[in-house]
């Protein structure tokens, strides 16, 4: 029913040549990644210490979610702050004081660094050390940035689970090997994917963020991880140089995607072939017929990805080898060349792959292109529809369940509704 | 520092940005970080503008600091005047910009572009979005009006009809869009013409003749009132100091500017759509009368409202706050007329507080006011930024004018409308027609279901899935029937009246029955009496009757 993967005789874009730019960048900052990390973790609280910007950035990211109670807010560096450090530093404990004993159930508190307070050099990892000494062992004080000059929308995620890695204890001595699932994925989906790995006879697997804070599996040179997302540099450096090993892997995205992900971890413990096939089979078949729904307005269409959470080389992977679209650009905001091999190899060698942005002349290229969907953020995407271009906003696809043999129609539905819904429009 | 979830203005430049996306051809270029650009999709998506906002971001990256950032500054200003062509350029920094050492006014102008270049400078650490938008637009006139001052005095001679400048309307504001095309029709009953509407579809070159005006009428103080002031002393144009929200505001302003062009009044006075007056003086609006109302958002709106609610409504105003400073001395002037303590405030939990301690019946505020009402239960309509996308309607829905006054009538009943009848479905939702099983009336799918009224005292953690007021009723005191037998706690109470007194309760009606118990009681306890009888009743009516 899927089309046949084009002929493996090239290596797609593996050794295609990327097109690097550098000038304005619409993107969000690595803060935005609080929005869901905070509903995966709810014992933790996410404390940025910014300006007044970053609460508005929250504040329009979290959308209507700002009312129930949420877990996390902003300290407001307001001027006085900036007279001087010392009193910066005093100002925070106060503040982190007076929101614990408000909070008495949280276990974990994130101090986010933000652009403001990395330029003013107010040292984060210090006062999360000092604090610890005040509150450990009730709350576990730690320290990540997700600031804009550091960090782009998910890689925001990448900071927050890579400073919890110290944290995850020893593997008892003469541990078997435990399989990892790193990433934050909507709990339906982790226990799918979980259940999955559990039927291939894979007992041992535990997952990054675990859903309780202080639940942090244990990590080691028997430790083998899977990556459930392509945004997760820093955290598999810091789980590799804890001796972890990696699973070399496409993402779990579509039939073909999940069945090779799966299949890394089957080889790496030792599954039989024929229980692997086995077990993938109903699920795998599962995703086939669902995309067969969207199949048809998707074949032949062409996209084009505007750089935004890093999932776009996975996706347009996803799209182009099971639902027959023709990428154009694959923009992306960081491009890991080790974790993305295995995409690359996959989309077709006429694809222009992008890491960067130059905002007002990659839109020039999507005008000349002219695209049948556009992938890209809010602030671009009824500028583009206005001029009579189709778009699919791209913050979707990273708060929708989308990983998985049992999301892949939801996944695909997701790029095919608004090509749906410009052709049903008599308006 | 100050703990924050939720804040009623955004930091200074977005601010600007509103100034600048109002305007045709003024371009924005901000010296901004990474990610700044999330304030593109305020306009985009709340606004629902087809267009991006008209600003550049440098977009430095931490390995910029230190050394190009300027550089980066410069071929970001190069760039966007040869692609957007703009007028004239605003150039500024946001927070985090201000905090290192470049000065995007002395790079801009060290690069002599042949546009106007207007520096802007926005304290993000201690000033707000308001404030933002006011000096920018106070900055953009000082610039580009006075390049054209030469003459004299403003040229009130030359003019065939007398012409107003109306000032204040911005991208991103409340009702803007709506608000002139009301005010536009006074002035055109008056035979005043209008010079410029700015910023919000002003060019550069509207700017620039600003000063031919007679007069300029301030629509928004928080964004119009610095720059009217600077025309009022240099191009000595006087400006209006009412709002026209509400009728009498309205009538007012008619006034206000009729005196300020020197023209009759009357044709705009007669307006034929001011529907609001009857409205309010029909009978099936006196069970507004004396409803308490709790009223926040900027002061602007904010006194408005607490002028119609009170005047117009006849409502009793319980409360009255705005989040933004810069106006709080006339919203203490407001406070006090009405009588209630002025709350100053840009924290939702202060303005949480207050509201849940005034009990008001009618909630008017923010987005926010709109959840804090939705929690406490209390019927609550929008008056004032900031607000969701559901508050930039696609129909005409001004604040402004006679039709504004109309649209308040509207929105500010509809919830208390809504809230009465869903008062009646609770009351009612023992009666053998409206029990939860009976379904609703216009829906014969789901009309009875042959399930008895359940004895909701035991109903509670049944497996069967119960709709959200058999739920509520679970969680709500046993009705009449059992009470007899009623919980503990209660017993006593119940006690106190004699069985004639209770009977005669009962004939009370009941959407005040609760309030004739409680007076009673109250009654009852403060002279020590043992029992409650049917004298006990009505004296305790005579007591509290006014």
């Amino acid at each position: 029913m899927i089309a046949a993967a084009p002929p493996v005789l090239d290596q797609g874009c593996a050794s295609a040549p990327v097109l690097r730019e550098r000038g304005q960048r619409e993107v969000f900052c690595g803060l935005t990644g609080i929005v869901w990390l905070h509903r995966k973790m709810p014992d933790a609280f996410f404390l940025v210490v910014g300006s007044r910007t970053c609460a508005h950035l929250l504040q329009s990211a979290a959308g209507v979610m700002i009312f129930a109670e949420p877990r996390f807010a902003t300290a407001i560096i307001e001027e006085r702050d900036l007279a001087g450090l010392a009193d910066a530093n005093e100002e925070l404990d106060r503040v982190v004081r007076r929101l614990l004993a408000r909070r008495p159930e949280i276990r974990t508190l994130f101090l986010v660094g933000s652009c403001p307070s990395e330029v003013i050099k107010l040292d984060l990892a210090r006062a999360a050390q000092r604090l610890a000494g005040a509150f450990l062992p009730d709350v576990r004080i730690v320290n990540y940035s997700g600031s804009g000059i550091e960090t782009t929308f998910t890689q925001g995620e990448d900071a927050c689970l890579a400073s919890l890695v110290p944290f995850m204890p020893e593997p008892a001595a003469g541990a078997e090997p435990e399989l990892l699932i790193v990433g934050a994925l909507p709990d339906i989906v982790e226990d799918q994917l979980v259940r999955l790995v559990r039927d291939l006879g894979i007992t041992r697997v535990s997952c990054l963020p675990a859903r309780q804070s202080r639940d942090l599996p244990a990590v080691g040179p028997n430790t083998r991880f899977l990556l459930a997302q392509p945004f997760l540099g820093d955290t598999a450096q810091a789980l590799e140089d804890r001796g972890a090993v990696h699973l070399s892997a496409p993402f779990p995205f579509g039939a073909e995607g999940t069945t090779d992900w799966l299949h890394a971890a089957a080889r790496a413990f030792g599954v039989d072939e024929m229980h692997f096939r086995a077990t993938v089979a109903p699920g795998r078949e599962r995703a086939k017929r669902a995309l067969e729904h969207s199949r048809a307005q998707l074949e032949g269409k062409s996209i084009f990805f505007l750089p935004d959470s890093q999932l776009e080389l996975p996706l347009a992977r996803f799209l182009h080898r099971e639902l027959g679209m023709v990428p154009v650009e694959v923009g992306t905001p960081y491009l890991h060349r080790a974790h993305m091999a295995a995409e690359l190899a996959q989309l077709p060698e006429a694809t222009v792959i992008s890491e960067g942005q130059d905002v007002d002349r990659q839109l020039d290229r999507v005008r000349a292109a002219k695209p049948d969907i556009t992938v890209c953020g809010l602030g671009l995407a009824n500028p583009l529809e206005a001029e009579g271009f189709t778009t699919k906003w791209a913050i979707e696809l990273v708060f929708s369940p989308i990983h998985g043999f049992d999301q892949a129609g939801d996944l695909a539905e997701l790029f095919a509704r608004p090509i749906r819904r410009r052709d049903v429009l008599r308006v | 520092m100050q703990l924050s979830v939720w804040t009623y203005e955004g930091p200074p430049h977005i601010g600007a940005m509103r100034v600048a996306t109002g305007m045709r051809d003024v371009h924005y270029l901000l010296h901004a970080p990474q990610g700044d650009t999330y304030a593109d999709l305020l306009f985009t998506m709340i606004e629902r503008r087809g267009k991006r906002p008209p600003v550049t971001y440098t977009t430095f990256q931490a390995r910029d600091l230190g050394k190009d950032t300027a550089e980066l500054f410069q071929s970001a200003a190069r760039d966007a005047v040869a692609r957007f062509k703009p007028a004239a350029m605003l150039v500024g920094a946001s927070c985090t910009a201000e905090l290192i050492q470049d000065d995007p006014a002395g790079m801009a102008q060290a690069m002599r572009l042949d546009i106007p270049v207007i520096p802007l400078e926005l304290p993000s650490y201690s000033r707000k979005e308001n404030w933002g938008a006011s000096e920018t637009f106070y900055q953009i006139v000082r610039a580009l009006a006075v390049g054209d001052s030469s003459r004299p005095a403003p040229c009130q001679a030359g003019s065939p009809r007398p012409k107003a400048n109306l000032l204040g309307p911005s991208a991103l504001g409340f009702r803007h869009r709506d608000d002139i095309v009301e005010i536009a029709k006074i002035l055109a009953a008056l035979g005043v013409e209008i010079n410029v509407t700015a910023p919000l579809g002003a060019s550069a070159a509207d700017i620039a003749r600003i000063g031919e005006a007679d007069f300029n009428i301030v629509l928004y103080p928080e964004i119009a009132d610095t720059a009217a002031r600077w025309l009022e002393r240099n191009f000595r144009q006087p400006f209006t100091r009412t709002t026209p929200i509400g009728h009498g505001a309205t009538i007012d302003f008619i006034h206000e500017v009729a005196k300020l062009a020197g023209v009759d009044p009357s044709p705009a006075l007669d307006i034929a759509e001011a529907r609001m007056p009857w409205w309010s003086r029909s009978v099936d609006s006196t069970y507004l009368t004396g409803k308490r109302v709790f009223i926040f958002g900027d002061a602007t709106h904010a006194i408005a409202a607490a002028r119609v609610a009170r005047d117009e409504l006849g409502f009793v105003v319980c409360g009255l706050g705005c989040y933004n400073r810069e106006f709080a001395r006339d919203l203490r002037a407001a406070a006090a007329d009405h009588g209630v303590e002025p709350l100053i405030t840009d924290d939702h939990l202060e303005v949480e507080e207050a509201i849940a301690a005034a009990h008001p019946e009618l909630v008017l505020g923010t987005q926010m006011e709109r959840h804090i009402a939705k929690r406490l239960s209390i019927p609550c309509a929008v008056i004032s930024a900031p607000v969701h996308v559901q508050d930039f309607p696609a129909r005409h829905s001004p604040q402004m004018g006679f039709e504004g006054a109309n649209v308040l009538f509207d929105s500010w009943v509809h919830p208390l409308v809504m809230g009465l009848e869903e008062h009646l479905l609770t009351m009612f939702r023992d009666d053998f027609e409206f029990h939860d099983g009976a379904g609703a009336s216009h829906l014969h799918g789901s009309a009875p279901k042959a399930v008895p009224l359940p004895d909701q005292a035991t109903g509670r953690g049944g497996s069967e899935p119960l709709g959200e007021p058999a739920t509520a009723a679970a969680a709500s005191p046993p009705p009449t029937p059992s009470l007899a037998a009623g919980q503990d706690g209660e017993l006593l109470e119940r006690t106190l009246w004699t069985a004639e007194a209770e009977a005669e309760l009962k004939k009370i009606p009941f959407f005040v029955r609760g309030k004739a118990r409680r007076n009673t009681e109250r009654y009852a306890e403060e002279r020590g009496l043992a029992s409650i009888s049917l004298d006990t009743l009505y004296d305790a009516k005579a007591h509290y009757a006014r």
